[in-house]
């Protein structure tokens, strides 16, 4: 029996082992393999195996992608292309997925990434490590594929041209990029050369696009293929495609078939026949995963289960509908795991029809504890294909020792990944430590993989990455033969839309360069210089100047300059430069000292025969100019001629490229120079004016505002040449509607008028504000109003004063609550004009009035605001009665319900009591306060702060016109805003406080504060504790002192810990002043440092400190040396907070008693048998040494020789 | 054991400063370190070191230039690792 069970258990063994040799040779073999994340190994057999770049995107047309980068990640395609793409993810989205990413749920990065960041799925690890693959025989293979990639775009263009007139697009892709209409030539994406009619085409969807595009558009059903050969045959591209593509199909269950079908052909085995072998293999999983399209996290929850016929029919009603027989092609989907992976149900409002039960059997099941890992939040389904091995229930003992340090490594990772905080600290602390003993590919070959993972989350990829760098850190050289792996998965993340990961990426790839070496780095880098795809490009050239930054760019100097002039390749110059862009963007000023070389290195490139090289050597010299403001234009002196005569002969992108570093080259230049080469390049620009393409009109802009800006431009010459043509094409309508040119035009007439003069250019616009359009509205307002803002408005006289304040004052009674540009725009033009605003000011407050008493709160609230803002310009006008008129007018309105108007009405009065003064405010401040006193105990924060700041304000400066009573009443009132939640409330309430003990005197108001101390919420206690202190200091301490150090003998906890905290504040704020105070508290802190109560001794020692800290020099020696007696036992205390104040508290005597006292104590401890108490020890000492060490020389102890060394320091001993 | 995080920065902090010491500095790395301290305070402090050298009959440069020299092992070297 038992050898019959032996037998089977043999022969399963050595199925498994064929089965993996099996993958294994198709690994090797052809190209045909995809080598799959999951099974990366750091196997010698592997490596070397296939292409590595098989899985490329061959068919990018090479020629038109020569897109210059920016630091935009959006990718901007032709218009049509861009809706085309936005329908079809219209169709293709599924409601629960959107639901869900409307709850702001989906934190998988896959799903948010753009089409451009997809391409990263299509890069693969490397078999291997590089380790065995020479650096001659990668170039050699890169070259292989650039031939190949060379070749299938010379078919396809063969074909398309074949095809004839398909229409105007395909003959453009042919011509390459430059001449591509509308196409944003700035873009990180290549935006692709549509290859025929690409009917809603991925267009990244390789070489398929020529056939797809020739077979007719399919209806759903018949795009189900009859069989999977047939399905096979349809991707014209190698299987490998079949990993990372499909991204953005049309998904309907139908048509889910076809892709699981053609995967398992690709894999040359239905899963099904391993199934009752082996757990799922890796690779199946990472393909079927990949080709979910998003990764779509695939938790089962009840939600996202099949649904069952009997659910469906209790859904949708018996009648008018009917089943209908599934076309004869269709497969259904065999694996059931899959079969949930696949098609999520839609959110079901099914609560009418059918309560679901809760015992649903679960199609897998999901294990919740992972032996040797303990319980973990959560474990995905996608955790399966990573971590599934350490599940497989075999014995630890039976396993090498390689197994059993990469099942370890695996389970910190989950623990690192999947658990919570305490677990993943502990894990993550492990794995750095035990780094070395792991070994580099223990660690990597695991960690690279998940983070290629379709169904990565933000946080994951954090932690992940950061394994990586601690891993590296420990690693050292070690990490050298995984260099190219690393950068191919923390690349992507330099081009991510979040900049944290953008901070990451570059994080490790420069800790990587430092740990690797420039040499290994640029090996690695290297073969993908010149590579035929754009976005290996582009992510190596910004890989590159991190690994510049980090090891200093003279040290990469060289080699950019060899790749900038590289013969062979357009594509290699292109990435240089870019290098050289991207070293600017990032190194800002540091790259000054080697400016000259680096322009030297892509100077040429302005006169390169290739387009896009010319553009991007364009956008290198903006970004150099730019990090060297204002120096080095020296450096420019041999670019300069090549970008002027270029500016002649470029047109649309490429001209913009040139204008942009025009324009941050010329305020670099002197005064006659900028003149000369501003006129020369005004031509041009006042020529662009009129371009349609809005990328073309915000460098326009830019460039004129830069070359506005310098000082040699004649004003006369603008107001002539410039300024006609700017208002006739950028003071249009149109212009308010889009942000980023709204704020462009505003920014750049901002500038001209500092050049030619506010008056000249409000003058043009000053009619515009009575627009029909609100938002042409707002964008003129906050142009005049950011004029006179920075100019004045001394210069607007007679007319154009009256059309000015016309216009304003219809534009705010026209304003429609669209901000606060309107309401602040008003309020910066009438405080401009001043005094001369007073033959307005009868028309403002009318309207005013009338709009205070408007029905909508809005234009309520706008009206109180106007208030705030116009107030110190009718007290300057001497239009006090009419103030008084709108102060009574908001008095009256003090009833108010919105608490939005509510704080603008208190505001309004604020300003109106600032600027009018206590004594002669209308209503008089008798009867305002005690209508303030219940507005406090609203909730709102805006009332509560509005109205705090007036009562504060009315306490500190009018107190006398109010009752002691009222006053009292208030300060009920107050307490309660010491829960306020925003601190300057807080603050505000604790300053009243103050002002009001210094008008009612401080006994009431103490009084009321220390019952305070009672209650139990801490913050509370915490504001009184410093309303105390402020107290104390604004009526002297003597006044407080004797309450508080009574209060001190109550025997509760909270009480005697906020009295301790009041004198620590207290001692804080009086400063010095607390030398006559010493002696008095001295028995009161010895109490507090020997009291039982850790808080007590935390407590007194930050009094302590304080107060040591403000006798420091003024003999107080004595009872402040008695207290660091009490104190000094304290030390060994390990709470963070408590040793915290402790060793504050000692920093402090030691200012106030000189290093020498606080060396004696140290002493005793410095060599102490125990270990603690010599940590302890030596810390204070150290804290002292740093501090004051030339002090210590006198007062090191007296030691004696001691065999062959002298510690005698016999200087000390001379005398004279 | 560490169950405050700023000590490992602030002792972190501190070793990255000559003379500073630890729970494992001996007698002798300790008492170098303040004759350092000491030797650089007379050699930065010119009326010290006129002092020390009316004391010693020798001319201010001399005595200067000896305690930079007796700075490299101010108390002798180091004793053998059992004896300390």
């Amino acid at each position: 029996m038992d050898d019959a069970l032996k037998a089977q258990l043999e022969a399963e063994r050595r199925g498994r082992k064929q089965l993996e040799a099996a993958a294994q040779a198709r690994n090797d073999g052809s190209a045909d393999a995809a080598p799959a994340l999951g099974e990366i190994k750091y196997d010698t057999d592997i490596y070397g195996s296939g292409d590595k770049y098989a899985d490329y995107d061959t068919s990018i047309d090479v020629g038109a992608d020569h897109v210059p980068q920016k630091d935009r990640f959006s990718i901007t395609a032709p218009r049509e292309l861009i809706e085309e793409l936005q329908s079809a993810g219209d169709e293709a989205e599924d409601t629960f997925k959107e639901i869900q990413r409307m709850r702001g749920i989906n934190r998988v990065i896959a799903d948010r990434e753009s089409d451009y960041h997809k391409r990263r799925h299509a890069r693969q690890l490397p078999g291997g490590s590089d380790d065995g693959v020479g650096y001659a025989e990668a170039m050699r293979r890169v070259q292989l594929e650039n031939e190949q990639a060379e070749l299938l775009d010379k078919i396809k263009k063969a074909q398309e041209s074949d095809r004839g007139s398909e229409g105007a697009r395909g003959s453009e892709a042919d011509r390459g990029g430059e001449e591509q209409p509308r196409r944003r030539w700035d873009d990180e994406t290549p935006v692709h050369p549509t290859s025929g009619p690409a009917k809603r085409n991925r267009w990244d969807q390789t070489p398929a696009d020529v056939h797809v595009a020739e077979t007719p558009r399919r209806s759903r059903w018949d795009e189900t293929p009859r069989d999977a050969s047939g399905a096979f045959g349809e991707t014209p591209r190698g299987v490998g495609g079949a990993l990372g593509e499909t991204p953005k199909r049309t998904r309907s269950r139908w048509d889910e078939t076809p892709v699981m079908v053609g995967a398992t052909a690709g894999f040359g085995a239905t899963p099904a026949r391993y199934a009752g072998l082996e757990t799922p293999s890796a690779r199946e999983i990472a393909a079927n995963a990949s080709k979910q399209q998003d990764g779509q996290s695939a938790v089962v929850d009840a939600r996202n289960m099949y649904q069952t016929d009997e659910e469906l029919d209790g859904l949708l009603p018996s009648e008018g509908y009917e089943i209908v027989e599934p076309p004869a092609a269709y497969m259904p989907i065999r694996t059931p795991a899959r079969k949930l992976m696949a098609t999520p149900a839609p959110m079901q409002a099914s609560e009418g029809f059918h309560i679901q039960e809760e015992t649903r059997h679960p199609e897998i099941d999901l294990p919740k504890e992972v032996p040797g890992v303990g319980a973990l939040p959560f474990f995905k389904q996608e955790d399966m294909q990573f971590f599934g091995k350490l599940l497989d229930g075999q014995n630890e003992d039976d396993l090498d020792t390689a197994e059993k340090r990469e099942r370890q490594v695996l389970r910190l990772l989950l623990k690192i990944k999947n658990g919570a905080q305490p677990m993943r600290k502990a894990a993550m602390r492990q794995i750095s430590e035990r780094a070395r003993e792991f070994g580099a590919a223990a660690i990597f070959n695991q960690v690279l993989p998940l983070l290629m993972a379709p169904s990565l989350e933000d946080q994951e990829r954090h932690l992940l990455v950061k394994v990586i760098d601690r891993a590296m850190l420990r690693l050292g050289d070690l990490v050298r033969p995984f260099v190219h792996k690393i950068l191919v998965v923390i690349e992507p993340m330099l081009i991510d839309e979040d900049r944290y990961a953008r901070a990451e990426g570059c994080e490790i790839i420069s800790n990587l360069s430092k740990a690797a070496g420039l040499p290994a780095m640029i090996s690695t880098m290297r073969p993908d210089i010149d590579h035929a795809d754009e976005y290996v490009r582009n992510t190596t050239a910004r890989a590159l100047s991190v690994v510049a930054s980090a090891l200093g760019v003279p040290a990469l100097l060289p080699f950019l300059k060899a790749v900038c002039r590289s013969k062979k390749s357009w594509h290699a110059r292109q990435t240089g430069i870019r290098v050289v862009r991207q070293i600017a963007i990032l190194v800002r000023s540091g790259i000054l000292p080697h400016l000259r070389g680096l322009v030297d290195c892509i100077g040429h490139g302005l006169e390169d025969e290739h387009q896009a090289v010319r553009t991007a050597t364009a956008l290198a010299l903006a970004a150099l100019a730019e990090a060297a403001a204002p120096y080095g234009i020296e450096s420019f002196d041999a670019v300069l001629k090549p970008l002027w005569l270029g500016i002649r002969k470029h047109r649309s992108k490429g001209l913009a490229a040139f204008l942009k570093a025009i324009g941050f080259i010329i305020p670099l230049m002197d005064v006659e120079y900028a003149n000369h080469y501003t006129r020369e390049v005004m031509v041009i620009l006042v020529r662009e004016f009129q371009s349609p393409d809005e990328y073309m009109k915000n460098i326009v802009l830019k460039v004129v505002k830069q070359c506005v800006s310098t000082p040699g431009v004649p004003v006369q010459y603008i107001n002539d040449e410039v300024l006609p043509e700017y208002f006739r094409n950028f003071w249009v309508r149109r212009m308010a509607l889009e942000r980023r040119q709204y704020y462009q035009v505003v920014e750049t007439t901002v500038e001209l008028a500092s050049k030619v003069g506010g008056a000249e250019i409000i003058g043009r616009i000053v009619l515009h504000l009575k627009d029909e359009s609100a938002a042409y509205r707002n964008m003129v307002m906050e142009a005049i109003s950011r004029i006179i803002a920075g100019l004045g408005a001394l210069d607007i006289e007679g007319r154009l004063e009256e059309l000015l304040m016309d216009g304003v004052l219809y534009a705010f009674q026209e304003q429609a609550g669209e901000g606060p540009t309107v309401l602040s725009g008003f309020g910066v033009v009438v405080n401009g004009l001043g005094v001369r605003a007073k033959p307005y000011l009868q028309q403002i407050t009318s309207a005013l009035l009338w709009r205070l008493n408007n029905q909508s709160p809005q234009i309520r609230q706008q009206a109180a605001d106007l208030v705030a803002r116009v107030a110190p310009v009718m007290r300057a006008c001497g239009e006090d009665e009419l103030m008084g008129r709108v102060s009574t007018m908001l008095y009256e309105y003090l009833g108010e319900e919105y608490p939005e108007v509510l704080g603008s009405i208190l505001g309004g009065l604020k300003a109106i009591v600032n600027v009018i003064g206590m004594a002669d405010m209308q209503p008089p401040i008798g009867d305002l306060l005690p209508r303030l006193t219940p507005i406090l105990k609203n909730r709102h924060e805006k009332v509560q702060e509005n109205c705090i700041d007036l009562v504060g304000r009315i306490a500190d400066r009018g107190a006398e016109f109010v009752s002691a009573r009222e006053w009292m009443r208030n300060c009920f009132s107050l307490l309660d805003l010491l829960r306020a939640n925003k601190k300057a409330i807080r603050r505000a309430a604790v300053n009243t406080f103050g002002y009001i003990a210094k008008a009612i005197g401080p006994q009431d108001v103490l009084a009321t504060l220390l019952n305070n101390l009672k209650v139990q919420e801490r913050q509370n206690r915490v504001c009184t504790t410093v309303a105390i202190a402020i107290v104390a200091e604004t009526c002297a301490p003597f006044t407080v002192l004797p309450a508080l150090m009574n209060e001190y003998r109550v025997p509760e906890l909270n009480v005697q810990n906020g009295v301790l905290k009041s004198f620590s504040f207290l001692f804080e704020y009086i400063g010095d002043m607390g030398r006559d105070y010493v002696n008095a508290v001295t028995p009161l802190l010895e109490d507090a440092l020997v009291d039982r109560d850790l808080v007590h001794r935390q407590q007194a020692a930050s009094v302590i400190k304080h107060m040591a800290l403000g006798v420091a020099g003024l003999n107080n020696e004595g009872p402040v040396l008695h207290l660091l007696n009490f104190l000094w036992p304290n030390i060994f205390e390990t709470s963070p907070h408590s040793i915290c104040a402790v060793l504050e508290a000692i920093e402090s005597c030691r200012l106030c008693l000189g290093p020498g006292r606080i060396m004696q104590y140290t002493l005793q401890g410095l060599f102490h048998p125990a270990r603690k108490t010599r940590e302890v020890y030596w810390r204070i000492y150290n804290m002292m040494y740093l501090a004051s060490q030339p002090a210590l020389v006198a007062f090191y102890p007296r030691i004696e020789d001691d065999g062959a060394n002298t510690y005698r320091r016999y200087e000390l001993d001379y005398v004279i | 054991m560490d169950k405050f995080g700023m000590h490992n920065q602030t002792e972190h902090m501190f070793a990255r400063y000559a003379g500073t010491g630890h729970a494992d500095t001996t007698r002798h790395q300790w008492l170098t370190s303040q004759h350092r301290d000491t030797l650089a305070h007379y050699v930065a402090d010119d009326s010290l070191a006129m002092y020390i050298a009316m004391a010693e009959g020798e001319s201010v440069a001399r005595v200067k230039s000896g305690m930079l020299q007796r700075m490299r092992q101010p108390c002798g070297p180091p004793p053998a690792k059992d004896a300390a």
